[in-house]
């Protein structure tokens, strides 16, 4: 262990990346006369390497790439590292690196993307690493100082002990030397069976800011000379703005400027954002909406309604057997059409970001799930190169696939290269919001089961029709034009693939993209394919005259991990126990983001309309459970999430535009309106699947079932807001 | 100009009578620990208390706010003891985002004041605030640690 471990080579010095605010850690290559050369953090103290800074008092400094947005990911990222590097988890704290310093170093940091349940799974293993390396380097340099073998010591607990003569020191009084050192090639990781922090509850580590008041979130940022914006885009996606009155604002108390943003925006300057806003309801502007004008919901529903014929070209996505000749010779057929609406993510904390625009350099201070993407786009809006842009991640109010995007950032970076000089907050209002989300994407559904004599399932056909995300974000990513991220929960194999068996199988895509943009939410297509797919599972099942919990077990046989949750919910729930008078019961099961899901609830009725949601029982085996206290809390929340969009998450169109404004037509689940949500964790291990997004998969067709069963009636359209049915 | 009484200072703010006191509190005060989330009283991110009483502050003017006793976020600890309802949100790990915790605590302050001992029924009809990470479980299992301390 201590041979490969030698002095750095010297390297140039630089300082990138300079905060006027905040806490963007400014890092230097500091070279001693004629010594190594330490990577030092914005204190002073030395980085270890790249992941880890210790300093005198021995506090461990964890970098964290990526965003934490209320998910957890930044206390379960830390545990991970201090896992293997040993450290004092009473003197972890976290920092973020930027976007520039990480493009400046090489991307050292790895992906800042946060999106997809991938914060955790996809860095696991080299976060990991980085804390091995760093325990390593720390060991030795000990050993060195002691003049004793590396092999010797151990370390724990932040502690560096010399076995045989008892010897002790800490990692603040060696960090300094072991930043010296070369990294080992090559560490190996703990066995899972000795890993003493992941899979702790841990508290997480960001809490008590956010009970006080003093978490600063993007709209909190205060830079000295700050103006704020308030912005009006085209309410029709692919408009213009053809004029506006500027003359009818500039007197206004407050408002310094008013500016174009691009060819579709008008925004307000001003003091206040208030005053901002104010001013930007007075400012008269005339639009160019284009054809998109001519479009509705009910245009969009035909177009998508026409996919649903066999006849129109689709992408097919999971396939086996010959579905149509099965069809046609079965003994019975049940169909039926589902349908699924846009919906905004609605964050609590609305669109903005904060940017300074000089002429040779340009920083953005916000929130958002991808610090590189956001990096990315401050370089295209400012056009100054990398080593001068940068972007300071603040915490988000919320994310959920929305601040994935990078809109806000361009807008913002617009506004402020036409008022050099002077920092722009730029917030959008909660109707803005509404007005230019990256919606859910809208979808309908056609399925057409068929049963030989004996009531097996021996063909099933799934045709999808509308719309992709990736062909509005990402089309380097379609398959000769196929959107694979389509059949998220009904694919073929990976890491949502489909859990039954049926000896005939269609799955197909007739792909129609509306001029709404579609955006990546919270479960994305999950969503409509785990209802569409689990609540007609259960017409098949009451087709089948069979308990619908029997019908899947038996369509399950060869996918074990997907069954092994489900029979855990219809333990914890007592399936095959009779539930409390006046209860139904529905279940639901899905894979997604690499982890296996299922869901069961226990419901009632009254008068057909009113629901009451009595309880919730959710399971899942993400392989590993990190800290089971915040997957807990991801599960109940993905829930909440789920079953605010089953009830009331609807954006509807008319006019080319979307008619929701605020929470007062697009509401959102009240405390009395969520059970509590027994969440089981069953981690098979030996994979690492995603949290955050999965178990929101069986929130809305496990409610759905409980619902047919507890009146008979099928609701296939969601949300339930415009099916007159709400919560009791 | 308004004079507002805010945790227990006297600010004497450049703004207009029918200013929404939130924007008065975070723009003016400067103190933002008080979230704006809808402007229309239905979301609950901007609760602050006046005069004892949790309000929605997008909902009523600067001019409504003056005289009264004007607790935020910021002034809910005396001095560096934290009030019992943010001990609890930190014990139990309550906030996910946080961004609709300070007026969600702020919520839970003045329902505990009134009733120290809540049931679920009165937590139901007095804590309406939207949180869309979803965190009334833990909301709740703060309230009755709390109640039952």
């Amino acid at each position: 262990m201590n041979k490969h471990v030698t002095p750095k080579m010297n390297r140039r010095t630089f300082v990138i990346g300079t905060a006027a605010v905040g806490t963007g850690l400014a890092i230097g290559l500091d070279i001693p006369f004629g010594g190594p050369a330490i990577v030092r953090a914005a204190d002073g103290s030395p980085e270890v390497n790249a992941w880890v800074v210790i300093r005198p008092d021995d506090t461990v400094v964890i970098r964290i790439a990526r965003s934490e947005m209320g998910q957890g990911s930044l206390t379960g990222l830390a545990q991970l590292v201090a896992e293997e590097l040993e450290c004092d988890w009473s003197k972890v704290t976290t920092e973020y690196p930027t976007p520039g310093q990480s493009v400046a170093r090489k991307r050292v940091w790895g992906d800042f993307s946060t999106g997809g349940s991938r914060g955790i799974r996809s860095s696991q293993d080299y976060v990991r690493k980085g804390g091995a390396t760093a325990r390593v380097m720390l060991i030795q340099a000990a050993a060195d100082e002691w003049k004793v073998p590396a092999s010797e010591c151990t370390a724990a607990s932040s502690v560096i002990t010399h076995t045989p003569s008892g010897r002790t020191t800490t990692y603040g009084k060696v960090a300094e030397a072991a930043a010296k050192l070369t990294p080992p090639a090559d560490v190996k990781l703990k066995d899972p069976k000795d890993w003493k922090l992941i899979g702790k509850g841990l508290l997480r580590l960001d809490t008590a800011d956010k009970t006080t008041g003093t978490m600063v979130y993007g709209i909190d940022i205060k830079l000295p000379g700050m103006l704020n914006a308030a912005i009006k885009d085209c309410p029709v996606f692919g408009g213009k703005v053809k004029s506006f009155d500027e003359a009818k604002v500039t007197g206004m108390k407050g408002v310094k400027k008013v500016v174009k943003v691009g060819d579709s925006a008008i925004a307000v300057v001003a003091d206040t954002w208030w005053h901002a806003k104010t001013a930007l309801e007075a400012l008269p502007i005339v639009w160019d909406e284009g054809d998109n004008a001519k479009v509705s919901s009910e245009t969009i529903a035909k177009w998508l309604a026409e996919g649903l014929d066999d006849a129109q070209p689709a992408y097919v996505g999971n396939k086996n057997g010959d579905v149509k000749a099965a069809i046609a010779g079965a003994a019975k057929k049940v169909e039926a059409v589902y349908n699924y609406p846009y919906q905004n993510h609605a964050t609590m904390e609305p669109m903005n970001a904060t940017a300074l625009y000089t002429a040779d350099k340009c920083e953005v201070w916000c929130g958002t799930q991808n610090g590189e993407a956001a990096f990315a786009a401050v370089l295209e809006a400012s056009g100054l190169p990398a080593e001068k842009c940068d972007v300071h991640k603040v915490m988000p109010g919320g994310g959920f696939g929305r601040r994935g995007m990078t809109d806000y950032v361009r807008q913002a970076v617009a506004i402020a290269k036409q008022m050099p000089g002077t920092p722009i907050k730029l917030l959008w209002s909660r109707e803005e919001d509404m007005a230019h989300g990256r919606y859910h994407p809208i979808t309908q559904c056609k399925m057409t089961g068929a049963f030989d004599a004996d009531n097996n399932l021996v063909a099933l056909h799934y045709r999808l029709s509308g719309q992709s995300i990736l062909f509005s974000l990402r089309p380097e990513a379609l398959q000769n034009g196929m959107d694979p991220a389509a059949f998220q929960g009904v694919a073929q194999s990976g890491e949502a693939a489909f859990g039954y068996s049926v000896p005939n199988l269609l799955v197909e895509h007739s792909m129609r993209n509306p001029h709404v943009p579609p955006g990546f939410w919270r479960g994305v297509n999950v969503n409509h394919n785990a209802i569409y797919m689990e609540c007609f599972m259960d017409e098949l099942a009451h087709a089948a005259g069979q308990d619908p919990l029997e019908f899947r077990r038996k369509l399950m046989g060869k996918n074990p991990k997907h069954l092994a949750v489900l029979n855990a919910v219809a333990e914890k729930i007592g399936w095959t126990t009779p539930a409390p008078q006046g209860v139904y019961r529905g279940i639901a099961q899905v894979m997604g983001y690499g982890s296996y899901v299922a869901g069961a609830a226990e419901i009632s009725v009254t008068d057909g309309s009113k629901i009451k949601v009595h309880r919730i029982v959710a399971s899942t085996d993400p392989g590993y459970v990190v800290n089971p206290a915040q997957v807990e809390r991801q599960i109940a929340g993905s829930f909440v999430y789920g079953l605010s969009a089953l009830f009331y998450g609807g954006c509807t169109v008319k006019d080319g535009r979307i008619e929701q404004t605020n929470f007062d037509t697009y509401n959102s689940m009240r405390i009395n309106e969520m059970p509590k949500v027994e969440a089981v964790m069953v981690p098979s291990g030996g994979f690492w699947g995603g949290v955050g997004e999965p178990t929101i998969g069986v929130a809305a067709p496990a409610v759905l079932n409980a619902y047919f069963a507890a009146t008979g009636k099928r609701i296939r359209s969601v949300p339930l807001r415009d099916q007159n049915i709400s919560f009791a | 100009m308004a004079n507002l009484t805010i945790n227990g200072k006297t600010f004497t703010l450049d703004v207009e009578p029918d200013t929404p006191l939130l924007w008065a509190i975070r723009e003016n005060a400067g103190l933002t620990g008080t979230k704006y989330g809808c402007g229309i009283a239905q979301c609950g991110a901007c609760t602050v208390h006046m005069d004892g009483v949790a309000i929605r502050s997008c909902g009523i003017s600067v001019a409504e706010a003056e005289g009264k006793i004007i607790t935020t976020i910021e002034g809910l600890a005396s001095g560096s003891t934290l009030h019992k309802v943010q001990e609890a949100w930190i014990a139990k790990d309550v906030p996910q985002c946080g961004y609709c915790q300070s007026g969600m605590i702020m919520a839970v302050a003045a329902l505990l004041s009134e009733k120290p001992k809540p049931t679920d029924a009165d937590i139901d009809e007095a804590i309406t605030n939207i949180c869309r990470c979803g965190t009334f479980q833990q909301v709740r299992e703060a309230i009755h640690t709390i109640a039952s301390a």
